[in-house]
């Protein structure tokens, strides 16, 4: 018995995600009385024995180039084998791209009940209930889980990542890597920008900005806070701003600790994609915008005066 | 060439979000249901869009629920699909309802599986990979962009920071998103022709149920806006800085 917790790694790093799985996992082992141990899939250069600072006592490695890349069904296979070899009865993913990808498929051929996008330590009392949100973020639901295995893939932002002291135990797992179906043709990352479900604080504009043209003041004040952008959906549909920065209830669902709203009425569609942000500000010039209902901090007034002066007024804060 | 195309049914976006029998139901009264957007627009719509540039393509359409989900198989087949079948069950547990799918799917041999990159209700994002596992083929998560050549298909997905580019031989599932296909609007011509089409009713294979409801909950309601005067902006800073301290 113990918890294993898979590390998602991209271009030989280890996640922002995977700290804060990790050190979830942690907590459920400790909850459970059992150890935590890492997944780590390829060649990682970060130091894998410092993973005992999340609370890791053990990390297996299968260090094949192969798996550098996510293809679903090697990554299922050679997780499943790892939970497995390990005696591993509860597996933790983060709910971003690659648990999208991978954890469900991993579910089935291990037929163990999974629940996706939970938002709380589990509560393992009496059985092993698990806290998701759903209706995107308009509710939660408790899911028990019914099997011998359990997965859990976290909703990103959703835990404290807590770093303490300690190393872990760095082992090799040998798992035959079956040759890849799907070929990676292309990779193209956007450089420099923060990702838009990893950000801490995420800058979004709606319709109000006008156009395109007009993206200077947001980019500024997105720079300043080191934030990601996000924009509504009319704006991703009129290509003003590319469409992976679409958030809302069919774009991106997001809960950075800071949301700041230029812009945007705040349709419900677009609030399911933000509502689980810690802190929301709006800026609208519409009183009775519906975004002020949701919102903790507010100012009704022109965006393009107000904005440059926010931006400014941070400045100086970050000086001082 | 054949396209099994995954479609559920869930509630307007617009829906109020409520629950009965102790907080163990959804509350059904009033809710309009829809086919779930991601379904129809884009998986569904660029299933269409390949029948259209080749008349050999067949799509069928396949739902696990009860008879209440009739009346959105016939808005699908109104867009555009061939022929739809109807598991008849009304499980929510995403293996039970993979399970059924993947019987579907492998009894009808398809070239091409498409789901939506998750259901706009229970946010579970999981079919789509449990299909590919149980039919042991691959699978291409949250694609923005899918293209056809012969038996390869080139599929743009999204992965954290960026998108990349896979090229994979059918047989394979795919979920999508935005940017697969455009939202269309079905026409008279099309709502006539749906009546008439197929659409099977089966029942159920055996398969394990892993998970189950205990309750629902509704988030807390916000405190309430804090409202700053726009000429006064230093101090929106200083209540981010010190009173909520997320800058
Ligand atoms: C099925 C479905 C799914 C949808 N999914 C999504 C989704 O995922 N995400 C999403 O965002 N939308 C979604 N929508 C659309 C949603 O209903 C709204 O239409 C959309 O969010 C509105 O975008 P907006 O706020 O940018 O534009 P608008 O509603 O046009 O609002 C613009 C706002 O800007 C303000 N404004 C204008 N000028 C200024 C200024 N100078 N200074 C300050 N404020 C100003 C206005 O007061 C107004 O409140 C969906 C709709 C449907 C039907």
């Amino acid at each position: 018995m113990s918890v294993l917790i898979f590390v998602d790694q991209t271009e030989n790093h280890i996640k922002k995600a995977s700290y804060e799985v990790l050190t979830y996992g942690a907590q459920v082992a400790k909850q459970m009385g059992t150890t935590a141990e890492a997944l780590v899939l390829g060649t990682v250069n970060d130091d894998l024995a410092s993973l005992g600072k999340y609370g890791i006592t053990k990390v297996h490695q299968v260090a094949n180039e192969s798996l550098n890349h996510v293809d679903t069904q090697l990554y299922a296979k050679v997780i499943a084998e790892a939970v497995t070899a390990s005696g591993a009865n509860v597996l933790i993913f983060s709910h971003n791209q690659t648990g999208k990808a991978v954890a469900a498929r991993v579910a089935a051929r291990l037929k163990a009940g999974i629940v996706t996008g939970a938002c709380a330590l589990p509560d393992t009392s009496n059985g092993f209930v698990v806290r998701k949100t759903v209706f995107s973020g308009k509710a939660f639901a408790n899911i028990s889980i019914n099997s011998p295995v359990r997965i859990i893939s976290l909703n990103p932002n959703s835990y404290q990542t807590v770093a303490g002291e300690g190393t872990a135990e760095v082992s090799a797992l040998n798992v035959a890597v079956d040759a890849s179906k799907v070929k990676i043709t292309a990779v193209n990352k956007v450089s420099g920008e923060v990702p838009l479900t990893e950000a801490d604080i995420v800058v979004s504009g709606g319709r109000g900005l006008k156009g395109p043209e007009n993206w200077g003041i947001l980019l500024d004040l997105a720079k300043e806070l080191h934030a990601a952008t996000a924009c509504s959906r009319p704006v991703g549909d009129a290509h003003w701003r590319p469409h992976h920065e679409h958030v809302g209830q069919t774009g991106v669902q997001i809960a950075p600790n800071l949301y700041i709203a230029l812009g945007i009425s705040g349709a419900i569609q677009h609030l399911a994609g933000v509502n689980r942000s810690k802190v929301i500000v709006v800026i609208n010039k519409d009183p009775e915008a519906p975004f002020f209902k949701a919102a903790d901090y507010g100012i009704v007034g022109d965006l393009f005066e107000v904005v440059p002066k926010l931006t400014e007024e941070i400045h100086k804060m970050k000086a001082s | 060439m054949k396209i099994l195309v995954c479609i559920s049914k869930t509630p307007d976006t617009t829906s109020k979000i409520a629950f009965t029998d102790g907080n163990k139901k959804f509350d059904e009264t009033g809710v309009q249901w829809i086919i779930n957007p991601y379904d129809e627009w884009y998986s569904l719509v660029r299933a269409i869009e390949l029948k259209e540039k080749d008349a050999a393509v067949t799509i069928h359409l396949v739902t696990v629920g009860g008879a209440d989900c009739d009346p959105i198989i016939r808005k699908a087949l109104a867009l555009g699909g061939d022929e739809a079948i109807r598991v008849n069950s009304d499980s929510t547990d995403s293996y039970f309802i993979a399970a059924q799918i993947a019987e579907v799917a492998k009894k009808g041999g398809y070239d091409l599986i498409f789901t939506g990159k998750e259901a706009i209700d229970y946010n579970g994002a999981s079919i789509g990979g449990m299909v590919a596992e149980l039919v042991d083929i691959p699978y291409v998560s949250l694609a923005t962009l899918f293209e056809l050549n012969g038996t390869t298909a080139t599929i743009t997905r999204e992965i954290e920071g960026g998108e990349e580019v896979a090229e994979v031989s059918l047989p394979v599932v795919v979920s999508c998103q935005k940017g697969v296909a455009e939202q269309r609007i079905p026409n008279m011509r099309g709502i006539m022709a749906a009546r008439t089409k197929p659409l099977q009713v089966v029942e159920p294979v055996a398969a394990d149920t892993l998970t189950s409801v205990v309750n629902f909950e509704l988030p807390p309601a916000k405190a309430g806006v804090k409202l700053v005067d726009a000429d006064n902006v230093a101090e929106l800073v200083r209540l981010l800085h010190e009173e909520a301290k997320v800058i």
